[in-house]
Formats: C-alpha cells, structure tokens, sequence
C-alpha cells in the first residue's frame, strides 16, 4: 500500500507539477475572492443554468438554507480545493473534488449549440470549454499526483512509512 | 560539528532530509502570492466602493416589509367590475375564484417553479372581507360572488362561506350599508361617474387608473374626494416598486446633477397588449346589461368586441396615454414630482392593429416642464417588444430605471471630473445598481449581477419576501384607511396624471400644442 514516487524526468515533473499549482491558484483565486466579498452568493450563476440538469440547479435557489450552503461549498470548497492542489496535500482528493465542482459548473452552463447564457464569453465553444480543459487537467493530476514528489504529501508519505 | 552530525543522524532516523523539507514545502510561497491578490482585489474594491459611496451619498439597504395594520374591525369591501383587473385586484386583496386555486395548485404539482400558489398563500392577511359585487355580464358576476366566498382561500369543494349580494347596478352596491369601501375596476368611461357617487356616499375608494374619461369630471372627482374626507388611492401600483424609491433618493441627492430630458416608453407586441382580449362564450345581450355599459358614452348596438375590448374605442377608453402613459407619467412624477407639464404634443396613428379601433397603436407624446427645464418623452408601440425602459438624462450622470436601477456617470460630467480624472469613476461602468434581491446593494457591481439583473434572473423582493406590488399597493390603501394617513397616490397625483393624460390626448386629436394654465387649472386648446 505504500505510495511510489513517481519515475519520470525532471522536466516531466516540473510541468505536472506547475499544472498541478496553476489550477490550483486559480482555485484559491476564485475561491478567496468570493469569501472576501460578503455580498457574493451564487443565486445568479445558477438561475442563469441551462441543459437538461437546469431544474435542478433552479430548485437550489428555492431553498433559502439549501443556497447557504452552495455558497459555503462554493467559496471554502474553492480554498480548500486550491490550497490542497498548490501544496500538494491530499492531493488525489483536492482534484478528484475539484473534478466534482467542475462538472457541476459544466453542467448548469453547457456549452451545447443553442444555449446561450447571461453571461457573454470571451470565445466560441462546443462541448469543449475551459471548465472542460481544466476537469481534464485534474484529471491528469489525478494520475500523476505530484505531490509525493513536489509537496506535503510527500512528508504525509514518509512519515507514515516510517 | 558534533551537533550537526547528531542532527543529520537525528533527521535520517525519520527518514526525512533537508531535501525532503524543500521538495514538501516548495510550493508554499504559492499559497502567499495568491493571498496577497486576493487581499490586494478585495483593498482596492473597497477603496472604489467607499469613495464612490461617499461621492453620492446614497443608502444601500432595501425598504423593509411592514407588516399589515391587522388592527379593528374588518373592513367591508365591494368590488365594482370583475374583468381582468378586478380579478388581479381582488387576488392582491386575498381572494381568488377557488377554480383558480385549483389551476394554482395542479400547476405547481407539475412544474416545482410554479410558485403561483404559495406566493399567494403567503401574501398578508389584510382582515378584510368583500361583502358585495356588481358585475353587468352575469358570469362574471356569479365567479365573484364565489371568489368573494372564498375566504379560506381553498378551491372547489373547500369551505366557503357566505355568498355575498350580487348588484346588478353600481349606485346599489355604493349606497349599500354593508360596504365601507369600493374598488372601481370598471371601464375608464365609468371611473369618474362611480368614484363621484361613492365618495359622496362616504365609501373610501381605489379606482384603477387613469383616474378619468373626460377632462370636466377630473375636478369633480377631486372635489367629491376632498369634501367627503374619504381615503382614495389611484391604482398605480409602480408606487410600491423598490427601484423607484431608490431612484426618488438619487434625484434628491443631485447624483445625476440637472435633467433636462426623460425618456419614457411602453413596447408591448402581441394581441393580449394590444388590448385585443377573448370574447367570453358565455356573452351574449341576455347575459350583459349592455345600457349599462354604455353609459355617458355615445349609444351603438350591442357589439361583444366593444364590451371585452373597450379599450380599443376612445367610446370608453383614454388610449395609450391613459391606460400607459400614465403608468410612466406616474412612475416619474413619484420621483421627480415634475406635476402637471406646461404642454403637451402628441402624433401617432393606428399603423398595425387596423381593427376597427379608433384609439392609436403608435404614439409619441412631448411633456415640456419649463419651470423645471425638463422635457419628457413619451414614445409607444403596441407592435415591437424591443425595450427601452425609462432614461432620466442629468448632466453628471444617467439613470436606467426599470425594476433595477443603473446610474452610469457622464464622461463630461462636471461632478465627477475629478474622480473620473483620479480614475475613481469610470465613465463606462455604473456608479450605481439597485437590483432587488441581491444580498446588498454596492456602488460597483459586477458585469455578471448586471447581465442577470437585466435578463430578470434577479426577482422584486421585500424583506426577503417575492411580493405582488398590487397587493402591496392595496395594503397600503386599507391601511390608510384604518390609520387616516394618506396614501401615496392620492388625489392630488392623481389630478396631476389625469390632466397629463388628457392633455396628451387632446394634443393628438387637436394635431397641435396644448397647453396648461396652472393659476386658473385649465387646459387651453
């Protein structure tokens, strides 16, 4: 049961391993500045959802408590996410749930020909968006969990092993 | 040297080496930058926020619920015209026809966002009771007796209480010693005529707008208000609306500087907007008291299009510039309190609905407020639904009202020159959004919250609570009957959007100017 290092090169793991720390800046990011702003809730992004999951989605905000806590997991779920990525703490988890907060993001907003959103983007998509690319990159970090090699994890490793 | 080597056989005894510590804590710094970012984002928004707040003085809170004056004993209500309205206003009271409650409840068990039922549910109880209807199509009248029954709010098979008396003639329901107060949903010809006769007979009234059909009963209603001493509310419910509030502060606060011109709009485009209602199956001249409707209005013969689609016939209606204008007139005059313009100009035509109507479809109608130096605008189409909402033009900044409020300031702006040069204000951003239901109102509020506000993702809220505006219009009638203070759309604003509509029609029958003469109240043609 004892975790392996990984054996690749080193500029193979320096490129998983700045993969693994950017999503999670933009994690913490997100997720920081929403705790900073007491007025934040995510009403607006889920009224605005669209696809065959929009139902669901509309029936959080019906809830006054039920949205407290889409907010909460919102906003400390985004940190905690972002935190265990760029430190390399638990990291299978912090990204096999920041591949559970992206599909919920990727299922209420869809980028499905037909739908369109309140909310303009930047650039043209179909099926595949930056939500998308960036599940897909924790999806990688998944398989390569860096952290054994460049963060806590693999301290956690080596005590334990001890 | 000893030390060191205690240390290092101290460190590989757990396995852990100076190279373990930095491969485990390399990317720490990380978690600092983002934080200082974040820190940094959230500094310079508050310092934005708070400047721009203390620029414009305005408050951030939304008007709380006030609970409804319960006190006394119930007041006795009859309803005059169940049509459309009437059955809207009687909802807004509390009553609905259990059949409705019905449609309510099936809708809700199919669809969880039908939330019909359950706003109407938890709308305030105003103890009040209807005690009397008077409806000249006898369907009509039958459905509000049962809706007036409808006291526990149930549908069919519920317990119903009393039928109340059904009146076959307005004057009878008035001069009824069971009724303390009317509501007057009847055609436009007949507010004047019934608001006279029931303030004369001591009944308080709400009358649903414009508040008359010719010119000569506008003073003879006010005067039957005021010498009667009874609570009277024009029926326009916008004066219940947040926004408009907030908007009134900015105007105070001279955030948008001097407005010169106001743009006010209606774009509706379907038949239902173009007054183009159904004809009820049931109508016919046994089952409609037709001389009745007709009135003070010219004789014609019994025509069902005439008796549901009155509107389009300036026989019993005042046209765009009673049943819409006055809504936009009233929403400006709640806030700036401009009063009745120095003139009015009209055009327009029937262009689309070539129907047989006499009212026009299209019209555009220019307010001129010298004293005030202010224009308004008024521009309508029945056959395009392309938004314009209500734009209040002021030097320093302008204002788009509707159900939200965003205030942009003007680049040229003389005010905020100095905080546009310090890039403090942004000419391209708002400096102000209200938007009902959001957690808290903020000088800056960001791109997404506006887009949402503006596609109506965001509801009207009052103390965290969806309310009707209607219903919050008659709440502060009964109100105001129990505690004799006065209402917001009172008489006197009332009078004032009479004549401006008036005034607005007579200028598009005329093809000219009219004018206003404000010491001797009298419109000159």
């Amino acid at each position: 049961m004892a975790l392996k290092s990984l054996t690749l090169s080193k500029f193979q793991i320096t490129w998983l391993v700045v993969l693994r720390v950017a999503v999670g800046w933009h994690f913490l990011y997100e997720g920081l500045v929403k705790v900073l702003n007491p007025n934040w809730s995510s009403i607006g992004y889920l009224l605005d959802s669209k696809g065959f999951l929009a139902p669901f989605f509309y029936s959080l905000t019906a809830n006054p408590t039920i949205l407290s806590i889409a907010d909460f997991m919102n906003q400390w779920g985004l940190v905690l996410i972002g935190l265990g990525l760029i430190l390399g703490a638990f990291t299978k988890i912090a990204a096999y749930s920041g591949m559970l907060l992206l599909a919920f993001y990727y299922l209420s907003h869809p980028p499905f020909t037909g739908i369109t959103f309140a909310m303009p983007t930047e650039g043209n998509y179909f099926l595949v968006d930056k939500v998308f690319i960036e599940f897909c990159a924790l999806a990688v970090v998944t398989v390569f969990p860096t952290g054994n090699n460049i963060g806590l994890d693999r301290f956690f490793k080596k005590n334990k092993n001890y | 040297m000893e030390d060191q080597n205690k240390s290092n056989q101290k460190k590989d005894k757990k396995n852990i080496s100076r190279r373990d510590v930095l491969k485990s804590l390399a990317t720490v710094p990380v978690v600092g930058a983002v934080a200082y970012g974040a820190l940094k984002k959230k500094q310079y928004d508050h310092y934005l926020n708070s400047k721009i707040a203390e620029e414009l003085g305005m408050s951030y809170s939304e008007p709380e619920n006030k609970p409804a004056k319960m006190g006394g004993k119930e007041i006795r209500i009859g309803i005059i015209g169940y049509g459309i309205r009437g059955k809207q206003l009687t909802q807004g009271l509390g009553f609905v026809h259990p059949s409705k409650v019905d449609s309510w409840k099936e809708g809700a068990m199919n669809n969880k966002d039908d939330k019909r039922y359950s706003n109407f549910i938890a709308q305030d109880d105003l103890n009040v009771r209807i005690t009397a209807v008077c409806d000249i199509f006898d369907t009509y009248g039958t459905m509000a007796q049962e809706m007036a029954a409808n006291v526990n709010r149930e549908g069919n098979g519920g317990k119903m209480a009393d039928l109340p008396k059904r009146f076959l003639n307005h004057k009878d329901l008035i001069a009824s010693p069971d009724v303390d107060a009317v509501i007057i949903a009847a055609p436009d010809h007949w507010h004047g005529p019934m608001t006279i006769e029931a303030a004369k007979a001591g009944k308080h009234v709400y009358c649903e707008k414009p508040l008359t059909w010719t010119v000569e009963e506008t003073y003879e209603v006010r005067k039957a208000v005021k010498e009667n001493n009874v609570v009277f509310q024009l029926g326009h419910q916008g004066r219940q609306t947040d926004s408009y509030n907030k908007a009134k502060e900015a105007i105070e606060k001279g955030v948008l500087g001097p407005v010169n011109l106001i743009e006010v709009t209606t774009n509706r485009n379907s038949p239902n907007g173009a007054w183009v209602y159904p004809i009820h199956k049931d109508a016919n001249q046994n089952t409609i008291d037709w001389e009745q409707f007709i009135g003070q209005a010219p004789w014609h013969d019994f025509n069902l299009e005439r008796f549901f689609r009155w509107r389009c016939w300036w026989d019993y209606s005042t046209g765009l510039s009673g049943d819409l204008l006055t809504h936009e007139y009233d929403a400006i005059n709640q806030i700036m309190n401009i009063g009745i313009p120095d003139s009015a100009m009209s055009t327009g035509g029937i262009y689309y609905y070539k129907d047989g109507r006499t009212v026009p479809d299209v019209l555009t109608t220019v307010f001129e407020f010298p004293e005030r130096d202010l224009s308004m605008i008024y521009s309508a189409t029945l056959s395009s639904e392309m938004s314009r909402g209500k734009r209040v033009m002021g030097h320093d900044a302008y204002m788009e009202l509707g159900n939200t409020i965003t205030i942009f300031p003007d680049s040229r702006s003389t005010r905020y020159a100095d905080k546009i040069n310090e890039e403090i204000i942004n000419p391209s951003q708002p400096i102000y959004s209200y938007i009902p239901g959001k957690k808290n109102v903020d000088a800056i509020t960001s791109a997404t919250e506006s887009y949402f506000a503006n596609r109506g993702l965001l509801y009207t809220y009052r103390g965290g609570k969806r309310v009707d505006t209607t219903h919050l219009h008659l709440k502060e009638w009964i109100d105001c009957i129990r505690s004799g203070e006065e209402t917001s759309c009172n008489i006197d604003q009332g009078f004032e959007e009479a004549i401006t509509a008036h005034m607005g029609t007579l200028a598009y029958h005329h093809k000219k100017q009219i004018f206003w003469d404000a010491e001797n109240e009298k419109i000159i043609v």
